[in-house]
Formats: structure tokens, C-alpha cells, sequence
């Protein structure tokens, strides 16, 4: 096992990716001589060259809508955001022609394509730049989304989502970048669909994904330290598809559930989540399923209120202390 | 006005014999009357569908192509084997000019299973990939990145090729398509944009909606080549997009091909206001001087490659044929409700061996 950060782990797969299929590309803004805005693929272009290496113009929707057409070709790119939040500028290439293609005909196409970048707020650069849209991708049937937490999710996820034949949304975080994990040398996937129990417990299950889920993680100790609370964490990873066995289960057996998540709550991941839980382990609850999310606002600017406004530790364990009561 | 820096000169107010050039005069008798073949079974392929239409047989959108016939006719005319198509949502005439047959897209207006879509997509959302033709695309303009893309692919793997990605006169002030001529262009890649313009997009004429009406002098923003040619003689069409597409595989260059023609319906069937946002006068004279059905008819019998009787019996051959498509499609099933949750997911639709973890689908 190396210790490696969550940078380096996307960088090796995609270098990985590059060197095992031909096909495979990637394109974005300053992916490719500038080494990339969060230095994600530093080294791939002078490694690789222009062919697979692409900088393009900022056109978010001329890219991606390329990059829906040379996939229907047998091309694999995979596209970068240099924040999701500008996805938002190519909604109707990624939300209407991804997502959708494949159904209108009616299975004569497929699109098989990687949309990734950072989609998280936390970074102090108001609500434009701090979009989380996991919820909104897979509100899309016929797309695909995950949130890796970690370094080792985020090599694993990324080898799945670019081998996968449907479009992927990968949904990285800047915060994760620098932060370091085991992930061993030899080659392994993720698949996508699987959850993954971080710490196991028998009071209380927390559901979470992306970074909340490793801010979860630390609350569980505290809670466990503090309050000897026993909880456990289930990561998601995928958000669609999704590992809904694994959530029930974990219900069921500790009959109480708190979701944490960044997105804001109206229509959030998480809303699906409690809708399942109630209809599917009702009868398991001890509790009424509650929720830490987003302040539910625009992303505030202002670094000690947007601290605030995101989930902490101290939010999660007010939540599961309620979730408790 | 700028004065275009590239040479292209127009050809639209020339009177040129384009029966002569020599991509027509190479084509065969037998060719030839194909193309009108073509051009009539698409006309008549869309008058049957607006009177399924008015019947309440096709729902929703229904865009007809009629009086444009010749622009897809005459291009797809010209594919080779690694040439590409596609289009937005007046997407009938280039499905029949590929090859598609009349059932299979008339099924897919009934919404049925027999489709060519299987009732997943209508009328806007035609497809046949084995044709290289890849829809038939609601959004205007949201098709033109995915033609670049096309284009893209032929060059990333070293085929001689050519991508052909038809908009409107309204698609040109999408910034889709603005971001798509840069990409084009910056990147070389061997895609020809056709902009069908027939004067109107909805019902905003071309001076109400475009500050600089020779649209393909937008090219020149871009550094891309252009011209401009009519669309009511297939020879036309044929002799002027046959020059941009071997430029584009032989020089991996994109190219900007406005193509000045006129559609006699409404925007869509729903649209009542046809007549008021443009004169009868004005329908009524492009139908009697520039009817694409009219003009290559007229032109193979002064060639003396059919006769007006010939001419008659390949009409009847067409109606009959729509005819049977639209009797085909309203005999046929819709796809079972089992059917709703396929097509969303290859992987899904490939999982034989029950292989995929996860729920992919949320129902209660």
C-alpha cells in the first residue's frame, strides 16, 4: 500500500485508463499544458501528448457535446469541469444529450463518457463556484453519478465510471485533493452501486457521501468517545446506482437513521434516501430519519458563516444527538 | 457589411448549369431518378403523416420538411462510408434520404414499437446508426457540438471521413453553436455545418432575429470557409456541398454551407400562424418557380432520363408506400409498459448475468 492523496489517486487512474485503452481521452479547460486547474492531471499531457491530452476553449457545452458525439463513435473521453458548477453552462449537452440519446433511440446509442470535477463548496468562493449537483445527475435517468469520500474510492470509481459503457458523473472534491489514504499498488476497481460501511455500529446508522462522509466518520468517533454513542457510517459512494441493501440493512439493525450531506436539503440526495428508509424498514425505526445538510440558502461567501452553513462535526453530532432523543 | 476574407464566392444569385458540374454529370441514369425517388418519397411521406396528424394519430411536434426536400436529398446523396449525419428536429427528410424506411419512421410518429425509436423518441428523434445517422435532435442547436464530435472521432481514429451537422436559420444564434464553430475550426476538424435556412425560425423572419443576415459570413469570425448556394435544384445542392465535403476529408477542414430554401408548412403543424407572419404570395411563388419536386422532375425529362409517365408511376410508388406505412404503424403495438425502463442504461440492457450492483431504478 502507498499513501497517496486524492489528487494523485485520479491522476493514476486516468494515466492508467490512457495507458490500457486507446480510446480514451481527456479533454477540459488547461487539462493539458497548464497541467490542470487543481493539478489533477499534471504530468498526463507531456506523458501523453495532444492527442489524449486536450485543452480546450471555455465552452463548456461545445466540449461536452463533442465529447457526447465522439463517444457515439467509439471514443471514450472523459471531460473535465474545472468546477461542476460549470456544467451548469452545458446542461442541455450533458442533462438532455447524455442522459437521454441512448432512450430516444431507443437503444441505438450509448454514451460512453466521464463528466469529473470538484463539486463541493467549503472553499470560500461564494455560490456560483460551489455547486454540489449529485442530486440533480441523478434526477437524469440514463446518467450515472458517484462521490468518491477517499483516495482509494476515488482510483477505484474513476477506473469504473471511464470502463463503464453509460455516461458517469464523477464528483470530486478540492477540500479531498491534498488529503492522503492508503490505496495499494496493484490494480483494482470500485464498482459502481456498492456502499461502503466505514465504522460499524448498533445505535444509530449515518448515511453520507463525499467528503461528508469523512466528516461523519470523525463525528462517530466523538460521539462514540463522549457520548458512548455506537454509530455507524455508511458511505455511499454511488448515488446512482445505488446501494440501497446495505442502507436498509444498517437500518434495520441500529433502527435509527441520520443522513449528512452537503447538498441543500429540498430535493437533496438525502430526500431520496429517507423516502426509501421510511417505506422500506418503517417498521425498524425507533426514530424519525433526520437530516444535516446544506443551510438551505445560496452559498454564502463569507468563510466563518459558510463554515457554518455546510456540515461540520458539530452539526452532524447536534443531528445525531436529536436523532438520539 | 464586412467583406469576406475567405474566397468563397456565393453561387446563390449566379444562373449556373449545375446539371454539368462534374459530380452530376457522373451520376447514372438510374442515379439520378433515385434522387428523385428521394425527393418525392420524402414529400410524400410527409403529406401522409399530416393527415395522420390531423386524424390524432401523431401526437405531439410534427416539423415537415416539405419544400426542403432536395438540401437533405442532395447531400446524403454524396455520403461515403465514414461520412456522418445529423440533424435537429425537421429530421424526416435526411431519415428517408439515409435510407430508413417509411414504416419504421412512420411507426415511430404513431409511437409505436415498431419504431425505429420504439415509440421512445417520435418524431424528432429519429435514429439509425448502422446509416450513420444519428438523430434527430429536439433542442435547436443542441445537435451541432455532437456533429463536431462525430467529425472529432473520424479524425481521432484516422478515418477519412466527414461529419454533416444540418441547424436552422434560428440555430444560429444558439451559443451551442457558436462555441461549436470555434471548436471546429481551432481543432480542424472535418465537419461541414449546413445551415438549412428557410427564412424563418418559428415564426421570427431572418431579419427580425439575425443582426447580420448572410449567416454564413459568420464563418469568417471563425477562420472557416463558406458559401452559399440554393436549395431548390438538387444539382445545386450537390455540386456546392460536394466540394466542402471532400475538403473537409481530404483537408480535415470544417466548413460553414448555407443553403437558402423554404418550407411551405408552419414551423410545426401546430403552428396556425404560418400565414400571417409571411404572405400566401410569397409560399404560393416559391412553390410555382422553385418546387424541388417540380424542378428535378422537369429537368430528368429535358434530360431525357425519364418520362413524364416514368415520373408519374415512381409518385404513385411513393404514395402507395406511405400509404402502407401509415397503415403498417397504425397496425402496429406499442411497446409493452414492461418496455418504459429499458433503452435508459447499456449496461443495464447488456447485465445478462445479473452482474450490476445497485438500484438503478426508483419506483415505489
Amino acid at each position: 500500500m502507498a499513501l497517496i492523496t486524492y489528487r494523485e489517486a485520479i491522476k493514476q487512474a486516468l494515466d492508467e485508463e490512457i495507458q490500457r485503452d486507446e480510446s480514451v481521452c481527456i479533454m477540459g479547460e488547461e487539462v493539458a499544458q497548464y497541467n490542470g486547474a487543481y493539478k489533477v492531471t499534471e504530468g498526463l499531457w507531456a506523458k501523453h501528448g495532444d492527442k489524449r491530452v486536450i485543452d480546450t476553449p471555455i465552452s463548456e457545452a461545445a466540449f461536452s457535446g463533442l465529447a457526447i458525439g465522439a463517444s457515439a463513435l467509439g471514443v471514450r473521453p472523459v471531460i473535465e469541469m474545472m468546477f461542476m458548477s460549470f456544467s451548469y453552462v452545458a446542461i442541455d449537452q450533458l442533462f438532455n444529450n447524455a442522459s437521454f440519446c441512448r432512450y430516444m433511440s431507443g437503444g441505438l446509442m450509448n454514451i460512453p463518457i466521464v463528466v469529473r470535477g470538484p463539486a463541493n463548496g467549503g472553499t470560500n468562493v461564494g455560490a456560483t463556484h460551489s455547486h454540489t449537483p449529485e442530486n440533480m445527475v441523478a434526477n437524469h435517468p440514463g446518467l450515472k453519478v458517484v462521490c468518491p469520500s477517499n483516495a482509494y474510492d476515488a482510483k477505484g470509481l474513476m477506473k469504473a465510471a471511464i470502463r463503464d459503457d453509460d455516461p458517469v458523473f464523477v464528483m470530486e472534491n478540492t477540500l479531498l485533493y491534498g488529503e492522503k489514504w492508503e490505496v495499494p499498488e496493484e490494480e483494482y476497481i470500485v464498482e459502481l452501486g456498492v456502499a461502503n460501511i466505514l465504522k460499524e455500529g448498533e445505535d444509530m446508522t449515518i448515511v453520507s457521501h463525499g467528503r461528508c462522509a469523512m466528516l461523519s466518520l470523525q463525528a462517530a468517533k466523538t460521539l462514540e468517545e463522549k457520548h458512548g454513542i455506537s454509530v455507524e457510517v455508511v458511505d455511499l459512494r454511488s448515488i446512482r446506482p445505488l446501494d440501497e441493501e446495505t442502507i436498509l440493512n444498517s437500518v434495520k439493525k441500529t433502527g435509527r437513521a441520520l443522513l449528512v450531506e452537503e447538498n441543500k436539503p429540498y430535493c437533496g440526495v438525502d430526500a431520496q434516501i429517507s423516502h426509501i428508509i421510511q417505506l422500506k424498514a418503517f417498521d425498524y425505526l425507533d426514530a424519525p430519519v433526520h437530516r444535516v445538510s446544506s443551510i438551505d440558502a445560496p452559498q454564502i461567501y463569507a468563510k466563518p458563516l459558510e463554515d457554518w452553513q455546510i456540515p461540520n462535526e458539530e452539526r452532524i453530532i447536534e443531528g445525531a444527538l436529536k436523532c438520539m432523543a | 457589411m464586412a467583406t469576406p476574407k475567405k474566397k468563397s464566392a456565393s453561387k446563390s444569385t449566379k444562373s449556373t448549369d449545375f446539371a454539368a458540374a462534374p459530380i452530376n454529370k457522373a451520376l447514372t441514369k438510374e442515379e439520378k431518378i433515385d434522387l428523385y425517388r428521394t425527393i418525392i418519397g420524402i414529400r410524400r411521406f410527409e403529406e401522409r403523416s399530416l393527415r395522420a396528424y390531423n386524424q390524432g394519430k401523431i401526437g405531439g411536434f410534427l416539423h415537415l420538411y416539405i419544400g426542403q426536400e432536395a438540401v437533405a436529398a442532395g447531400i446524403v446523396s454524396l455520403m461515403e462510408e465514414n461520412d456522418h449525419i445529423i440533424t435537429a428536429y425537421r429530421d424526416h427528410g435526411h431519415a428517408l434520404a439515409v435510407g430508413m424506411s417509411m414504416n419504421e419512421c412512420m411507426a415511430e410518429m404513431y409511437g409505436k414499437h415498431t419504431g425505429c425509436s420504439k415509440g421512445k423518441g417520435g418524431s424528432m428523434h429519429f435514429f439509425a446508426p448502422d446509416k450513420n445517422y444519428w438523430g434527430g435532435h429536439g433542442i435547436v442547436a443542441g445537435q451541432t457540438p455532437l456533429g463536431a464530435g462525430l467529425a472529432f472521432a473520424l479524425k481521432y481514429k484516422g478515418l477519412k471521413g466527414c461529419a454533416l451537422a444540418f441547424l436552422g436559420d434560428g440555430a444560429v444564434n444558439q451559443g451551442s453553436f457558436m462555441e461549436t464553430l470555434n471548436l471546429a475550426s481551432l481543432w480542424n476538424l472535418p465537419v461541414i455545418f449546413v445551415i438549412e435556412n428557410n427564412g424563418y425560425s418559428m415564426g421570427t423572419s431572418l431579419k427580425r432575429s439575425s443582426a447580420e443576415e448572410n449567416l454564413a459570413h459568420r464563418a469568417d469570425g471563425f477562420d472557416m470557409e463558406w458559401e452559399v448556394c440554393n436549395g431548390h435544384d438538387v444539382y445545386e445542392v450537390r455540386e456546392v456541398a460536394n466540394r466542402a465535403m471532400k475538403r473537409a476529408r481530404e483537408e480535415m477542414k470544417p466548413f460553414l454551407l448555407e443553403i437558402r430554401t423554404y418550407r411551405y408548412r408552419g414551423h410545426s403543424v401546430a403552428d396556425a400562424n404560418h400565414e400571417k407572419y409571411r404572405t400566401k404570395e410569397e409560399i404560393e411563388e416559391y412553390k410555382r418557380t422553385k418546387d424541388p419536386v417540380n424542378v428535378i422532375r422537369q429537368k430528368l425529362i429535358d434530360e431525357g432520363v425519364m418520362t413524364e409517365a416514368e415520373a408519374k408511376k415512381i409518385d404513385q410508388e411513393k404514395k402507395d408506400e406511405a400509404e402502407a406505412s401509415a397503415k403498417f404503424a397504425d397496425e402496429s403495438p406499442y411497446a409493452p409498459r414492461s418496455e418504459i425502463q429499458t433503452d435508459v442504461y447499456s449496461e443495464v440492457d447488456n447485465d445478462t448475468e445479473g452482474k450490476l450492483k445497485g438500484t438503478y431504478f426508483f419506483n415505489d
